[in-house]
C-alpha cells in the first residue's frame, strides 16, 4: 500500500471551531482517515507524528510574537499550506483590534496588563507566510472542507467558488430581504459559501465569509444608508469576523469618516 | 524519584492551548500549574461600542464547541437588562437548541476526547479500528446534536438565528417532525451508551468538592435558575459578582476564579448532577441508579458516565419540547434599548456561563463582564492535580503524566472560551 499523506492541524489565536469542523465531518471522518493520516491534531489526538506534512491545515490568527515565529518552522515542514476560517484568512474577530487601542483593551480586560505579551494587531497567516489555499468562513463550511483535503490529495484544485451570497440566494429563489423588507444584507459583497443562511432565516448575512472577490462595498454602503441605517451602524456592519480583509477594512473606515 | 518535573508542553484532546507542569520536591508535590498559552482575543474590550443586538452573535466566537451558550447567555442578560421575559413556545426553543450543543459537545468528549483515555488510545480514529461500532454511534449521537441546532438556527457552528427577543424564524410542527425521529433513536442509543461508560475501567477516586451549578423551580437547568452549591450558597445571577471573584495567585499566570471568602469550587456535568439530580425525569433517574448513581458522584472519573446521562436527559428533553411545541405568534418579542445593566448565567455544556452587559440609552454596549466555565474550574483542577499526584509520588514519570492529563481531560476543559488567561512561557515545537 503506498504511504498515506500526512495532514497536520495548526491552532493560533481562534475559537477551536474550524479544526471542530473537521470532527464535525461525521459522515466522511472515518473515511477520510482511511486516505490520509491525521499526523498532528493536539485538539483529537495525542499522538504526534513527525513532519513534513503533505498538507497543514492552519487556523486561527498571529497575535503573539511567538506565534509569528511558529508559523514560520509550520510553513518550512508544510508541502501545502491551507488556512481554514475566517482568523486564518482576516485575522477573525480579534482583529478588531487593529482598529483600537491595545494598550487600553489589555486594561480593560486584565488586572495586570503588564504580564500580557501580545502583539499590537491580529493578522491573518498570508501576511507572514506563503498560502496555497485560502478557505473562508467563520466557521468554515466543513463540505469545503472535505473538498479542499480531497483536493490537495488528489493534486487537483478546490471546487470553492468565489461570487457573492446573493448570487447563490437567487438561485435558491430565495425572497430577497433587502428588496422586500429594507433589512441590510451583506449577501451582495459577501464570499459565498454558507449555503445562504441567513436570508432562509429571514435575516439579512452579515458577512462570515469576508468580501467576494471584486466587491463593491462603497455602493451598497449607500443603499445600507439609503434604507436608514446610520453610516456608524453601517461601519459596523463590515467591521465583524472578517474587518481586516482590505475591502471591507476601507468600507468600514470610508463610513466612520462619514459618520 | 523524590525530585523531578511532570510536564506537558501541549495538552492533547482539550480544546485549545495549554500546558501542564507538577514538580515534586523531596517526596512532596512542590508546585501544580494548570498553564494557559491561548492567546488573548480581548472579547470584553471590543464589545465596547457595539449595539446590544450584536452581543449573541460576536460572543458565539469566543467558543467554537459551545456557541449557542455564549448566544444563551448574551441574550438573557440583554433580556434582563431590557425587563423583558421570554416565556411559552419561544422560551422551548432555546431549551431545545441548548439540549443540541449539549449532546454535540458532550458526544465530543465522551467518545473523542474521554473515551481514549479509558480504552487506552491516542484518539478515536485510532480507537476506531478496534471500535467501530463504538466510534460509529459516537459520531451519529453528535451529528444528531448538529442536527437539533442547525435545523433551529442554520448550522451547528456559530449558529444565525439567535436574537435578543427570540429568534429570526421559527420552525412549524412539519419541520421539526423528522427530527423527532431522529432523535428517538438517539436517545435509545444513548441508554446503551450510559451503560456502556459503566462498564470502562474508572479509578476509584473521590474528592470533597464544593459543587456549584443552576436550579430551577420544576427543571434540569439549562437557561434559567438560582445559582446555588451544596455548601449554602443560594443567589440569583445579580449577585454573581458579590459572591464569586477572580483572584491572581503568586504561582500561577492564571486568573482563578473563586467563592469569595471561601475559595476553589466546580461547575460543569458533576456539580449539576449532584445539585439536580431530583429534577431529572424518573427515566432518566432511573438509568443514573441502575449504573449505580443516585445524585452522588464526587469521583471526577466519573463525569464520563454524567455526561452520558446528560446526554439522555438531552436527547428525552428534545422530544418533549417537540411534541408539546406550537409555533409563537412572532418569532421574537419586541424590545427597545435603555440605559440598564443586565445579568444572566446559563448552564453551559462545561458548566455556569456568566455574563453582565451594561448598555446606553441606544443599546450601546458600555461594559462587558463574561467569565467562563473553564474559568471557573481552572483553581479546582489545580487542587485536583495536587490530591491525585500526592500518594503516587513514586509512580514512573510516563504514567503519572498521562493520568494526570486524565485528571485536566475529566474537567473538559474549553481552554479557547477562557478569555481571562495571562501570559505563560511558551514551550513548544511545530
Amino acid at each position: 500500500m503506498a504511504r498515506k499523506h500526512k495532514l497536520a492541524v495548526w491552532k493560533f489565536a481562534s475559537c477551536d471551531g474550524c479544526q471542530l469542523s473537521l470532527l464535525s465531518c461525521e459522515d466522511q471522518l472515518l473515511t477520510l482517515a482511511n486516505e490520509i493520516e491525521i499526523a498532528y491534531f493536539r485538539e483529537a489526538s495525542s499522538a504526534v507524528i513527525k513532519g513534513p506534512y503533505a498538507l497543514s491545515l492552519v487556523e486561527g490568527s498571529i497575535t503573539t510574537k511567538e506565534d509569528a515565529e511558529r508559523i514560520q518552522k509550520i510553513r518550512k515542514v508544510s508541502r501545502s499550506l491551507v488556512t481554514i476560517g475566517a482568523c486564518a484568512t482576516a485575522g477573525g474577530i480579534q482583529a478588531l483590534r487593529n482598529f483600537g487601542n491595545v494598550a487600553e483593551f489589555l486594561s480593560i480586560v486584565y488586572a495586570r496588563p503588564e504580564y500580557i505579551s501580545t502583539l499590537e494587531t491580529s493578522t491573518a497567516i498570508a501576511a507572514h507566510v506563503k498560502v496555497d489555499f485560502e478557505l473562508r468562513g467563520c466557521p468554515i463550511n466543513k463540505e469545503q472542507l472535505v473538498d479542499v483535503i480531497t483536493a490537495f490529495i488528489r493534486g487537483r484544485l478546490p471546487t470553492v467558488p468565489p461570487h457573492s451570497v446573493c448570487l447563490d440566494c437567487k438561485r435558491k429563489g430565495i425572497i430577497c430581504v433587502m428588496v422586500a423588507r429594507g433589512v441590510p444584507c451583506m449577501g451582495p459583497v459577501t464570499h459565498t459559501g454558507c449555503g445562504v443562511l441567513c436570508p432562509k432565516y429571514a435575516r439579512g448575512c452579515y458577512g462570515c465569509f469576508g468580501p467576494k472577490e471584486n466587491p463593491n462595498t462603497e455602493s451598497l454602503a449607500d443603499w445600507f444608508v439609503r434604507l436608514g441605517t446610520a453610516h456608524s451602524d453601517v461601519a459596523r456592519e463590515f467591521r465583524n469576523f472578517n474587518s481586516d480583509a482590505p475591502a471591507f477594512r476601507a468600507e468600514s473606515e470610508r463610513q466612520e469618516k462619514l459618520s | 524519584m523524590t525530585d523531578r518535573t511532570i510536564k506537558v508542553d501541549y495538552l492533547a484532546r482539550v480544546e485549545g492551548e495549554g500546558a501542564m507542569y507538577v514538580r515534586i520536591k523531596n517526596g512532596q508535590v512542590a508546585d501544580v500549574k494548570l498553564k494557559i498559552f491561548e492567546p488573548p482575543r480581548f472579547f470584553e474590550a471590543f464589545l465596547r461600542g457595539r449595539s446590544y443586538l450584536e452581543a449573541p452573535d460576536i460572543t458565539a466566537r469566543i467558543c467554537g464547541i459551545c456557541p449557542v451558550a455564549y448566544q444563551m447567555s448574551a441574550v438573557h442578560a440583554m433580556e434582563d437588562a431590557l425587563g423583558i421575559s421570554i416565556v411559552g413556545p419561544i422560551r422551548a426553543l432555546r431549551r431545545l437548541i441548548y439540549c443540541g450543543e449539549w449532546i454535540e459537545s458532550h458526544a465530543l468528549h465522551v467518545f473523542m476526547l474521554h473515551a481514549p483515555d479509558y480504552l487506552g488510545y491516542p484518539d478515536a480514529i485510532r480507537m476506531a479500528k478496534d471500535h467501530p461500532k463504538l466510534v460509529q454511534q459516537g459520531l451519529d449521537l453528535k451529528k444528531l446534536g448538529n442536527e437539533i441546532i442547525s435545523l433551529l438556527a442554520g448550522r451547528a457552528i456559530h449558529p444565525i438565528n439567535v436574537r435578543v427577543g427570540g429568534f429570526y424564524r421559527v420552525p412549524t410542527r412539519p419541520e421539526l417532525a423528522p427530527l423527532h425521529e431522529h432523535l428517538k433513536r438517539g436517545s435509545d442509543m444513548c441508554r446503551e451508551i450510559v451503560r456502556w461508560t459503566r462498564t470502562l475501567p474508572i479509578r476509584d477516586y473521590a474528592r470533597n468538592y464544593e459543587f456549584v451549578a443552576l436550579r430551577h423551580a420544576t427543571e434540569y437547568p439549562m437557561n434559567e435558575g438560582r445559582i446555588v452549591s451544596n455548601r449554602g450558597l443560594d443567589i440569583t445571577a445579580r449577585e454573581y459578582d458579590a459572591h464569586f471573584e477572580e483572584e491572581q495567585v503568586a504561582h500561577s499566570n492564571a486568573l482563578h476564579s473563586v467563592i469569595k471568602g471561601r475559595g476553589a469550587y466546580l461547575t460543569g456535568p458533576l456539580a449539576r448532577f449532584n445539585l439536580n439530580f431530583d429534577r431529572l425525569p424518573d427515566s432518566v433517574q432511573q438509568v443514573a441508579r441502575d449504573v449505580g448513581l443516585a445524585g452522588t458522584c464526587a469521583n471526577p472519573f466519573e463525569s464520563i458516565i454524567v455526561r452520558s446521562l446528560e446526554m439522555l436527559y438531552a436527547f428525552e428533553e428534545a422530544i418533549r419540547i417537540i411534541e408539546a411545541y406550537e409555533p409563537p405568534e412572532t418569532p421574537a418579542v419586541a424590545c427597545e434599548p435603555y440605559a440598564s445593566t443586565g445579568y444572566a448565567c446559563t448552564e453551559a455544556p462545561r458548566g455556569t456561563l456568566y455574563h453582565r452587559y451594561s448598555i446606553d440609552e441606544k443599546g450601546i454596549i458600555r461594559d462587558a463582564r463574561i467569565v467562563p466555565p473553564t474559568s471557573q474550574n481552572q483553581k479546582m483542577i489545580e487542587n485536583d492535580l495536587r490530591d491525585y499526584v500526592a500518594p503516587r509520588i513514586e509512580m514512573p514519570s510516563d504514567q503519572l503524566r498521562s493520568e494526570c492529563e486524565q485528571v485536566i481531560r475529566n474537567y473538559d476543559p474549553c481552554i479557547s472560551c477562557a478569555t481571562h488567561f495571562l501570559k505563560l512561557e511558551v514551550e513548544r515545537e511545530p
